[in-house]
């Protein structure tokens, strides 16, 4: 209850100052907070990073397992994305089965991903109808500062991006040897926007979380591509107008972290 | 999913699709109000061959009690599926998908409401899809605000969705299982309050450049408000009919009282 009352009066500040056209932070509307990208964080993984957005933190890890392909598409692998919300990453985590918000979360990564057709899942085929790759990419969140849908999206896409493909032995992988990199054709990279009274800001910090009225997130891709939308977060709505706006700022920044961190 | 051969043809040279419909034509769509005796609100609704029960409890406490909000109700929204609702059974036990669709849509029906007249309150809304045909979480999400007008629940707008997409390089409107199963598919749910056009309910998964999304939006909301048509017929049908009962009821009534004045004199 007393973090509550904390929350109350930042959601006051924060909407105050929204109306300004100013935010917490002192950032512009558009600008997202410092991104930074860590590499190679488990050598076990076959591709793993740590996004952090501001002071949020997200490490995902790709292990490649081989797997039977489903019945009707005998020639591909596939992929898996799932987010753990760890309770060391925030006082409001609690323990338990997955709840609404962390399955929201982990699907609109895994669209995004998965609908870019970033990854050709013929490309994890091993053999035909018998024995494909299914890259499980798989998310912890390390600490909650706002924002996890595009901290995650980034880990995510940073650990595909040097995923190695593991040495097969017949059906077994060959520990420590690897016969190729995973190939990327594209890079698609979420963008969430929160709207606070009647105003759109990029890139939600907690305390915009907590004080947003409706939250929507768009995927990009590098060749001009919108491969996932999820509206969400509460009571409000966008205008078309909103969303169009998002979509472009959306694509401008993803085109600049791109350029910064996967170029 | 077995590809099919590149030489369908999502829309002919008629503009006729698959199923005959034009490309901004929704599915045809009927929906009956009050169907759950014990419900506050209730509607059955199809939608092509979808057809969903919607029910609404409340508002009522939320409980357990730290739930509460004490600055408004909760809108408790369950999805569900029925496992025979699916060409290949369904595991009865809700998936990701369920929950995902619930908390979207839950999110989409309380910008309608004027929950800060329920403080520590919940409205509970459950739709139950019982035959599925691709749509099923729009044409929920429509029934389940025709049912939450039937329950009296205080609105400052209705809440009417469509489907729209793209199938074989055409953009459309509420597309069927068919259409949705096509190799380049785009489905986007949209819901919207019909008074002011602010899109409440928003995803997508496809491939879509731009220039699509801004035909496709114009495209939704044409759907949506198409659907708010048939929402509003089918509720003033049903205060129509009670009218017309009550008004029977009366006169009856009047009959009796007049009848037994008689029999007293």
């Amino acid at each position: 209850m007393s973090e509550s009352v904390i929350w109350d009066v930042k959601n006051e500040k924060v909407r105050e100052l929204i109306k300004e056209g100013k935010r917490l932070d002192g950032r512009k509307a558009d600008e997202y907070r410092p991104i930074e990208i860590q590499l190679g964080i488990s050598e076990n993984a076959e591709g793993s990073a740590i996004a952090k957005i501001g002071k949020s933190q997200v490490v995902a890890g790709v292990k490649l397992m081989p797997g039977t392909p489903y019945p009707d598409s005998p020639g591909e692998g596939t992929i898996s994305v799932g987010i753990e919300l760890l309770q060391m990453a925030s006082p409001s985590f609690e323990s338990g089965p997955p709840k609404a918000e962390a399955i929201e979360l982990s699907r609109v990564v895994d669209r995004g991903i998965r609908e870019s057709k970033c990854i050709d899942f013929k490309d994890l085929c091993i053999r035909e109808g018998e024995l494909v790759w299914i890259a499980f990419i798989d998310m912890y969140a390390l600490n909650h500062d706002g924002n996890l849908f595009d901290t995650a999206s980034i880990a995510a896409l940073a650990a595909l991006a040097h995923t190695k493909i593991p040495k097969l032995d017949g059906d077994k992988i060959v520990k420590g040897e690897y016969s190729g990199k995973l190939k990327l054709a594209r890079k698609p990279l979420l963008c969430t926007f929160a709207k606070i009274g009647n105003n759109v800001v990029l890139d939600p910090g907690l305390a915009e979380e907590h004080a947003l009225d409706a939250r929507f997130s768009v995927a990009t891709t590098e060749d001009g591509y919108l491969s996932a939308f999820q509206k969400g977060g509460g009571a409000g709505g966008f205008t078309k107008q909103e969303i169009s706006d998002s979509i472009d700022i959306a694509m401008k920044n993803a085109k600049e972290i791109r350029k910064k961190h996967f170029g | 999913m077995a590809k099919k051969e590149e030489k369908t043809e999502y829309v002919n040279k008629d503009g006729k699709r698959l199923d005959g419909r034009k490309v901004d034509e929704v599915r045809p769509i009927k929906i009956e109000v009050g169907v759950i005796e014990r419900a506050a609100g209730s509607c059955y609704m199809e939608w092509g061959q979808n057809k969903i029960l919607a029910g609404v409890y409340g508002p009522r406490e939320a409980l357990p009690k730290h739930i509460q909000n004490p600055y408004k109700s909760l809108v408790n929204y369950v999805y569900r599926m029925a496992s025979f609702s699916v060409p290949d059974r369904k595991n009865p036990k809700p998936g990701r998908r369920e929950i995902e669709i619930s908390k979207v849509s839950g999110e989409a029906l309380e910008s309608s409401i004027f929950l800060e007249n329920f403080p520590n309150m919940t409205i509970d809304v459950f739709v139950e899809i019982l035959d599925s045909n691709a749509g099923t979480r729009v044409a929920a999400l429509s029934a389940a605000s025709v049912a939450l007008v039937d329950a009296g629940i205080p609105m400052r707008d209705m809440v009417c969705a469509c489907g729209v997409g793209k199938a074989g390089g055409h953009l459309i409107a509420d597309l069927n299982k068919e259409e949705e199963d096509a190799p380049d598919a785009v489905d986007i749910p949209i819901a919207i309050l019909p008074s002011t056009e602010e899109i409440v309910l928003l995803q997508m998964d496809g491939l879509l450049q731009k220039k699509e999304w801004d035909s496709l939006v114009e495209l939704g909301i044409k759907g949506c408000k198409q659907v708010w048509e048939i929402q509003k017929a089918a509720l003033k049908k049903k205060y129509a009919e009670m009218e017309k009962d009550e008004a029977k009821a009366a006169a009856a009534k009047g009959k009796a009282e007049a009848q037994e004045t008689e029999e007293f004199q």
